[in-house]
């Protein structure tokens, strides 16, 4: 699956929702099951900090593709971490690069990814895409 | 005591009160934020901009004329809420940010060397601390910290063993923006003069619930912004006995402030305008006298009163939750209640409570000295005004639980 028939998925799971509450309760076990984090990268050098919440992120290259797993200290924060990762993990720089992110925004989401929040999620974003920028300008510069 | 008009009443006269969000009625507990303004500050504002706009200070013509005359009035209006002694000692700012960074920069010049101490406490604001930070890496002065108890409660010992002969000057906050603690702020005054130190306190969080008297508690300078107590946006105070303010230098330079220029040298105007330069927030300064008045009209004992009612509810009704943990609890505090439900992120609890239509503050509070020395990142702040109702306070809890059954 590319990464728009990932997000059009996500679109669909949460369309099932009711309420917000439901869509809630659904991102705090998705935060739950978020995919341990390795400590020892739990360091400044991989931190995003924001006022809200604070987000750890660790990228690696394997083969062209780009792995990347995350931390937070707040669940909801986790459960959109969560969703991040399933949209750009195991994407290559250019697939990450080349991403038209929309399904935040349709699943009401939106509020969570506003640069006012401060919850490291905006710029968790931002960040995925700089380290795709960096192995993308190393490969081409090997 | 009792209000002068009943909550309902009360309640009509702020529209905002009224609005729904995410379709459910606005719970608002954030006014340690900022507080809603009233039917009669709005309707002043518009009132000026339509009938009564001219620049103050400037023309002979009538309209400036009027509006200078309701601008000086509006000082005398602050004058007297504050118990004051003269007009000339207040000074209008944008706010307390700016009336704490005026005095830093213009005491400072005056008064702090090298090898000086500036003495603040632990439970202040960014904007009581980082201004004195920049003048003390300016002038190569030292920042002395009064430290706290788990209560919240300003250790007066140490503070007394803080003062030394290279004390400048002693900014202490009155009320504490996230633990509520209303700190002795007159003994803390009266011995730092034992010691001929001046005082500046920080009245942000002070001067809404109550009663505030400058001339008992002896402080050298006392500031607050007109948006925390019910007044508009970008309008502040900076009061200042007037031998101090005499003494010290203008921070801006420009129009209205002098009172001879030419390009050899430059006199500079009297009290208050020496610090007032350029075109001043005068609808602003108008706009807070009104919202001074309001309260006045409504009884600022009265207010005070009903707020502890309120704090009483919350306190007792987040206690009745498990696992639950307040952060503050001094003898004396106001409407202000910080707390975290077990080991929930405050993050995650703000998110569901705005779900709810209730708006708390989450987060570090700008006091993030203080959240360290707590050993958290940020908590939640539920501050309460006269306003709310006993309704609110029960969905705050009720959301608290809710929340917590949610992350259980």
């Amino acid at each position: 699956m590319n990464i728009n028939q990932i997000q059009d998925q996500i679109i669909e799971d949460f369309a099932l929702f009711g309420d917000w509450m439901e869509r809630y309760e659904y991102l705090i076990d998705l935060g739950r099951s978020l995919a341990p984090f390795d400590v020892a990268h739990k360091t400044p050098d991989f931190l995003i900090e924001g006022c809200q919440s604070k987000v750890w992120l660790y990228p690696s290259l394997t083969d062209g593709v780009v792995t990347f797993t995350a931390e937070s200290d707040a669940l909801i924060t986790r459960g959109i971490i969560a969703l991040l990762i399933r949209v750009f993990s195991g994407r290559t720089p250019d697939e990450i690069l080349g991403a038209d992110i929309y399904f935040i925004e349709r699943i009401g989401l939106r509020e969570n990814l506003s640069p006012t929040r401060s919850n490291g999620l905006l710029a968790m974003m931002k960040q995925m895409r700089l380290y795709a920028l960096a192995y993308k300008s190393k490969r081409e510069q090997a | 005591m009792k209000l002068s008009k009943n909550i309902e009443e009360i309640r009509s006269e702020f529209p905002i009160l009224s609005i729904k969000v995410y379709g459910k009625p606005l719970i608002y507990l954030d006014n340690g934020a900022t507080t809603q303004k009233p039917e009669q500050v709005i309707r002043v504002m518009e009132e000026l901009y339509r009938t009564a706009n001219a620049n103050v200070h400037r023309g002979v013509h009538r309209l400036s004329d009027m509006v200078s005359e309701r601008y000086e009035a509006a000082r005398e209006t602050v004058r007297a809420f504050i118990n004051a002694p003269k007009r000339e000692e207040i000074i209008f700012t944008a706010g307390t940010t700016a009336s704490i960074n005026a005095i830093a920069f213009s005491f400072g010049e005056r008064f702090v060397s090298e090898g000086d101490e500036i003495l603040i406490s632990g439970m202040e604001h960014h904007a009581n601390i980082v201004p004195w930070q920049m003048l003390c890496e300016r002038k190569s002065a030292k920042l002395r910290v009064i430290p706290f108890s788990d209560e919240g409660v300003l250790d007066l010992e140490a503070y007394r063993s803080l003062l030394t002969d290279r004390t400048r000057i002693v900014a202490v906050t009155h009320v504490s923006n996230v633990l509520g603690t209303v700190n002795p702020v007159k003994e803390i005054v009266a011995e730092a003069h034992r010691h001929g130190i001046p005082v500046l306190v920080d009245g942000a969080q002070g001067i809404q619930h109550g009663i505030v008297d400058v001339t008992d508690i002896g402080c050298d300078f006392y500031v607050f912004s007109g948006h925390k107590v019910y007044g508009p946006n970008g309008i502040g105070v900076l009061y200042g006995k007037e031998n101090l303010l005499n003494e010290i230098p203008p921070y801006q330079g420009g129009g209205d402030m002098v009172a001879n220029v030419t390009f050899e040298k430059t006199t500079y105007n009297e009290l208050p305008f020496k610090f007032e330069a350029g075109t001043t927030n005068f609808t602003g300064a108008i706009g807070l006298a009104t919202a001074l008045d309001y309260l006045t009209s409504l009884g600022r004992e009265a207010v005070a009163a009903r707020e502890q009612d309120l704090l009483r509810q919350a306190t007792e009704g987040l206690l009745s939750v498990s696992g639950i943990r307040i952060y503050g609890t001094a003898p004396q505090k106001v409407s202000v209640i910080s707390f975290l439900p077990g080991t929930i992120h405050q993050y995650d609890a703000g998110m569901i409570l705005d779900k709810m239509g209730i708006a708390v503050r989450t987060g570090s509070h700008c006091a993030q000295p203080l959240m360290e020395r707590y050993g958290i990142s940020g908590n939640i702040r539920a501050s309460i005004a006269f306003y709310n109702t006993e309704e609110e306070i029960e969905a705050l809890v009720k959301g608290i639980k809710r929340v917590t059954e949610m992350f259980a």
